[in-house]
């Protein structure tokens, strides 16, 4: 029994996660209508800068600064802001697409130098050994346990997944939130009652990773471990499906959609393995690469608003 | 340095090839399409299928053409190719993006082409395996044009070389000097007012669709002829493509073929002074530079 519970409290913790992400995400997308291909780097930047900066010194590795971890995330938030300011200033003049496939180029580089830039990421045999905020003392508390620390962690989580969520609403409920949705809808309109597209959408791209960077750096604490293959694409196409799924323009359907695809992903994978022959076992990544594909196919050809679609309220009507 | 040079410029043929559809594609239909290199593995591995197929029902085709490692069989294979691989994006378009054209923007196709690409990427590695092929097992002997400092140079390559560059100048004939040629560059000038001209537009996106693939699958083959095949082709390729329009200038065929040889020797050159795991990020690079000096790329016009 105790084992379903905590199996059950690291599934939530993981889902927590993810479900930030794809709350900056639906900012991004579901607000203002901007393509960002490369999810995975700005999630992957928050992790890697959180790392360096609160992880425990190694000889030979640069990093290691034992910074409290508060310190250490905000250290990766601003980094994911800052790689966002910077593509975002260079494309969000051109064509939209411009962005999408910066941002896919983006993930591709900050990629190859997690893999190659040793001294720098640890290689890919990546970086481990993250002091977790307080766990020797929760863990005492616990009388040495360390599921009681598992509660904590996903506690943490779900908070710093209610501040975002919380945050966003009362951010794209208000004005700031009108015009968001103004320049997505109809950008010379927009900008004839004297907004500045540019400057709106950027405003809206950096803050969309800076959350993507937060969630980073959670998951670095989490797991006290963060390598190459959590800036491989398949997380930016699976946040991609799960921020369609629940609905494009809906915080409540972004944070839905994260935990249903996230249990899905779960769930097939058990599956698969425990039914696919011996000889497939290999190409049971595939399969899910295909399910996950289909997904985002599927709604945007039979349901593209999700699951809970944009709730656009009437001004003046309560 | 000079041997980096001759494999960019090789590379550089293949790149160009892929980009030619890509930056019609983006231009007529205005949406980065992230499925478009995965047309490079699905021509390949069909050229494979083919080609084996081939071999099989008549043994003589299957003799290479010495000193190439390319025999008749291959040859065919390549042109049957070219063929299924344009059906296929047209079948691709109909199934997906014509359909969600019609009721949603261009960044809703986008979002598509990552899933459309997620999709044959895998169900090729499904079909095909994760491990490299090869068309044949025949050593491709390699000349030695000097040894100080090394150059080799494998007939393959020379092939591969001359027959890119024959596929683009018989493309570079088609756009000028037939009627077919006109109206496709009318509709990539102006679609409202090639319409009006008498242009079917929904005929021409399919020749757009039917050219792109073909080339993109002689790319394919090409690639696997001077290296390998494995499924993970078309995911190698889409920055490098994506890269060579941006440069070129999203809509300039010319500056897609310019853009595509720049990007390759560029790669290849970065592997004299960077180590080879940082190459994936070199075509990151180059739209870095171009979005810095000249974000409309060399030849581009497109402005919103």
């Amino acid at each position: 029994m105790i084992g379903v519970i905590s199996y059950l409290v690291f599934f939530a913790t993981m889902a927590g996660i993810l479900a930030i992400v794809v709350l900056g995400l639906n900012l991004q997308w579901g607000y203002t209508g901007l393509f960002n291909g490369g999810v995975a780097a700005f999630f992957g930047a928050g992790a890697y800068v959180t790392m360096l900066l609160g992880g425990r010194p190694e000889p030979g590795q640069f990093g290691g600064f034992l910074a409290p971890f508060p310190v250490a995330i905000v250290g990766g938030i601003l980094f994911a802001g800052l790689i966002a300011w910077f593509f975002g200033v260079l494309t969000l003049r051109l064509r939209h697409d411009y962005l999408a496939i910066a941002t896919f180029g983006v993930a591709i580089a900050l990629e190859s130098v997690a893999r190659n830039a040793e001294w720098l990421t640890g290689g890919a045999k990546g970086l481990r050994g993250f002091p977790r905020p307080l766990e020797a003392t929760i863990t005492a508390l616990g009388g040495g346990d360390n599921f009681l620390y598992g509660l904590f962690f996903l506690a943490l989580v779900l908070a710093v997944l209610a501040a975002v969520y919380v945050g966003l609403e009362r951010l794209t409920r208000s004005p700031y939130g009108r015009a968001l949705r103004a320049i997505r809808e109809d950008e010379a309109a927009a900008r004839s009652l004297g907004k500045n597209p540019v400057r709106l959408r950027l405003e809206s791209f950096v803050i969309g990773s800076m959350i993507m960077g937060a969630a980073g750096g959670l998951y670095v604490a989490f797991y006290a471990y963060v390598g190459p293959q959590d800036l491989a694409p398949i997380l930016t196409f699976q946040v991609w499906a799960m921020l369609i799924v629940g609905g494009a323009g809906n915080n409540r359907g972004a944070v839905l959609g994260a935990f249903l695809i996230w249990a899905a992903w779960t769930a097939s994978g058990f599956a698969l393995a425990a039914l696919a022959p011996q000889a497939m076992q290999l190409y049971t990544g595939p399969i899910q690469y295909i399910l996950i594909g289909s997904v985002i196919v599927g709604m945007l050809l039979w349901r593209p608003q999700g699951i809970l679609p944009e709730q656009i309220r009437q001004q003046g009507r309560n | 340095m000079i041997q980096n040079l001759l494999d960019g410029i090789l590379t550089g043929a293949v790149i160009s090839l892929g980009a030619i559809g890509l930056t019609m594609v983006m231009h007529m239909l205005r949406f980065a399409n992230f499925a478009y290199a995965e047309l490079l593995a699905i021509g390949a591995y069909a050229a494979l299928v083919f080609d084996r197929v081939l071999a099989a029902l008549a043994p003589a085709l299957a003799t290479a053409f010495k000193p190439l490692t390319v025999s008749a069989s291959l040859a065919l294979a390549t042109l049957l190719a070219m063929a299924i691989t344009g059906a296929s994006a047209v079948v691709v378009d109909w199934l997906v993006f014509r359909r969600i054209r019609a009721k949603a923007d261009a960044l809703s196709m986008v979002f598509a082409s990552f899933g459309v690409a997620l999709i044959i990427r895998n169900a090729i590695t499904l079909a095909f395996g994760h491990n490299a092929q090869l068309f044949s097992q025949d050593i491709a002997f390699a000349t030695v044009l000097s040894t100080d400092p090394l150059i080799l140079v494998k007939a393959d390559q020379v092939f591969v070389l001359v027959a890119a560059l024959a596929l683009m100048a018989a493309f570079h004939i088609v756009l000028t000097r037939t009627s077919f040629g006109f109206a496709l560059r009318a509709v990539a000038e102006n679609p409202t007012l090639a319409q009006v001209a008498g242009v079917r537009l929904s005929t021409m996106i399919v020749a757009v669709w039917l050219i792109g693939g073909g080339l993109s699958a002689a790319a394919g083959v090409f690639y696997t002829l001077t290296n390998h095949l494995s499924p993970a082709l078309g995911s190698n390729f889409l920055l490098p493509v994506f890269a060579a329009t941006i440069v070129g200038g999203i809509g300039s065929v010319y500056g897609a073929v310019l853009g595509g040889f720049l990007v390759g020797v560029a790669s290849g050159l970065s592997l004299a002074v960077l180590p080879s795991g940082y190459v994936p990020a070199m075509p990151f690079l180059i739209i870095l530079a171009v979005l810095l000096l000249r974000p409309h790329g060399l030849f581009g016009e497109d402005q919103a």
